[in-house]
């Protein structure tokens, strides 16, 4: 446990990176996934219902997978290989994306829906434009899609499989937190492994209070 | 009107996704955990950045995987061991040329009580047929790595198939040599590794060398530089002048000096 005591600068690298990379990709995750949840929780249209069904599959897409398709994506030998991102961290922030996008859009796409059910004859009789309708959703639902965030986060911070293969685990560039454990592990260093775990939870910890704590500042503001 | 309200928080995330740390010329270098997981990178690379400016980013994966990510292009060096894989490399056009390293040696590890009685032995083989006929847990990679090959290669010369023992005594983990040594452990397994990933083991417990000194055990690293006329993007000049720095006697000097818990884990054999 001493090894956590001693927080050293290699430790916080490697924690300032997971920070960026995981935020980075639920960021962009949230810029695609509430609006589209959002629109297929409040509008009919042909082909929504196996929307939703591959919303919901691509949930439990295995990171693994993505890690790989990423890779083939990104190779050299790949059809964006020339872009030069294989093994950088902005190859593990596209493939976090593909991991989280879905859960956020699934997850939102139900909440909305909740919600649209309640609001839709006020919408009709105001005659609220759908590009309205899908803001004040939103809007509405902030507090419910805080947890669907934090549900993506809670992902993206967790998975090693992606990040391993596309980040390849590099020193100082593209080492995060479930790889540093993975790699301690194979050194059969254990104890370190599992400090690192604990710090890890603790970051989870960190960011699920900050966000509770803004959650709490801002209904109370909207309720005085 | 969305688009230019959400353009700013776009670009933000621009922001947000790192730039390279700094505009330090890189290369990169597919190579094997063993090299990695014993430290001697850790080591060797800062002796090379510092003299040239150049830094060396290592990806360390299983020797097969090194080798068709560097046939991707994906990595300016291969640093593997596994020799035929190498010269096939070479051969089919997707490396300049092979040069010897270093070598270290492997070792059969197994449980304190032997249940196969080879502690001691020299005769690998002899070992390995040992374990087959008292049926005892043998940890495999299973795969596709520079150990898992060799490992292959010993069972054919001891003319002994393992896979009629697959998934009784004969146990495939498919994955590193950390974390297969960390399984072998746990199921009081013996298994074949690298010494120097051996010796670095955190997580030894009453598990030692059963087996060692055999010449077949013979373990050689071998460099190549990615053929850039296969992949334009491959660095080979700033390849090459690790390879050349590497094979000096100052970079042979550097592996030789590299020692944990007093023990060199390395043997420089460059030509």
């Amino acid at each position: 446990m001493s090894l956590v005591a001693g927080w050293d600068q290699a430790l916080s690298e490697i924690v300032l990176l997971s920070l960026q990379v995981t935020l980075s990709a639920v960021f962009v995750s949230c810029l695609i996934g509430l609006p589209l949840g959002a629109m297929v929780g409040a509008f009919r249209f042909p082909g929504r219902r196996p929307a939703i069904l591959i919303m919901n599959v691509l949930m439990g897409l295995p990171p693994v997978v993505v890690g790989l398709m990423v890779y083939l994506m990104l190779s050299a030998s790949g059809p964006m290989g020339v872009l030069g991102l294989l093994y950088t961290p902005t190859a593990m922030i596209i493939a976090q994306t593909v991991l989280v996008t879905p859960i956020v859009a699934a997850l939102s796409r139900q909440v909305v829906e909740d919600l649209h059910q309640e609001y839709s004859e006020q919408f009709t009789s105001m005659g609220v434009g759908p590009l309205q309708r899908i803001m004040a959703l939103l809007w509405d639902a902030r507090f419910s899609l805080l947890t669907v965030v934090l549900a993506g986060f809670g992902r993206a911070v967790a998975e090693v499989g992606a990040v391993m293969i596309v980040g390849g685990n590099i020193n100082h560039v593209t080492r995060v937190m479930t790889t540093a454990i993975a790699l301690e592990t194979s050194k059969g260093d254990l104890e370190l492994a599992l400090a690192l775990g604990l710090v890890l939870l603790l970051i989870a910890l960190l960011v699920n209070l900050v966000v509770m704590t803004v959650r709490g500042t801002a209904a109370r503001a909207s309720y005085a | 009107m969305l688009l230019h309200r959400l353009l700013p928080i776009v670009l933000a995330a621009m922001m947000l996704a790192p730039l390279p740390a700094t505009a330090r010329e890189f290369i990169l270098m597919q190579s094997t955990t063993s090299t990695q997981n014993s430290g001697l990178f850790d080591h060797l690379l800062p002796i090379f950045s510092q003299k040239t400016g150049i830094d060396v980013r290592v990806v360390a994966v299983g020797t097969g995987q090194a080798i068709r990510n560097a046939q991707n292009g994906d990595g300016d060096i291969l640093f593997v061991h596994s020799r035929p894989s190498e010269e096939k490399f070479v051969a089919d056009g997707y490396g300049l040329s092979r040069q010897d390293v270093m070598y270290n040696d492997f070792v059969i590890v197994g449980p304190a009580d032997d249940p196969a009685g080879i502690a001691g032995l020299t005769d690998v083989t002899a070992a390995l047929s040992e374990i087959a006929t008292a049926r005892a847990i043998f940890a495999s990679r299973g795969d596709d790595s520079g150990t898992h090959k060799a490992e292959l290669r010993l069972w054919s010369a001891a003319e002994t198939d393992p896979f009629i023992g697959l998934g009784s005594w004969y146990r495939e983990t498919g994955s590193g040599m950390g974390a297969t040594l960390n399984i072998a452990v746990g199921m009081g397994a013996y298994a074949l590794t690298d010494r120097a990933t051996w010796i670095a083991f955190g997580n030894k417990r009453d598990h030692r060398i059963v087996v060692e000194g055999d010449p077949r055990l013979f373990n050689q690293y071998g460099i190549i530089v990615v053929n850039p006329e296969k992949h334009s993007a491959v660095k080979a000049d700033l390849a090459q002048q690790f390879v050349d720095w590497v094979v000096s006697e100052d970079g042979q000097q550097a592996i030789a000096a590299y020692k944990v818990e007093g023990q060199q884990l390395f043997f420089p054999n460059a030509q």
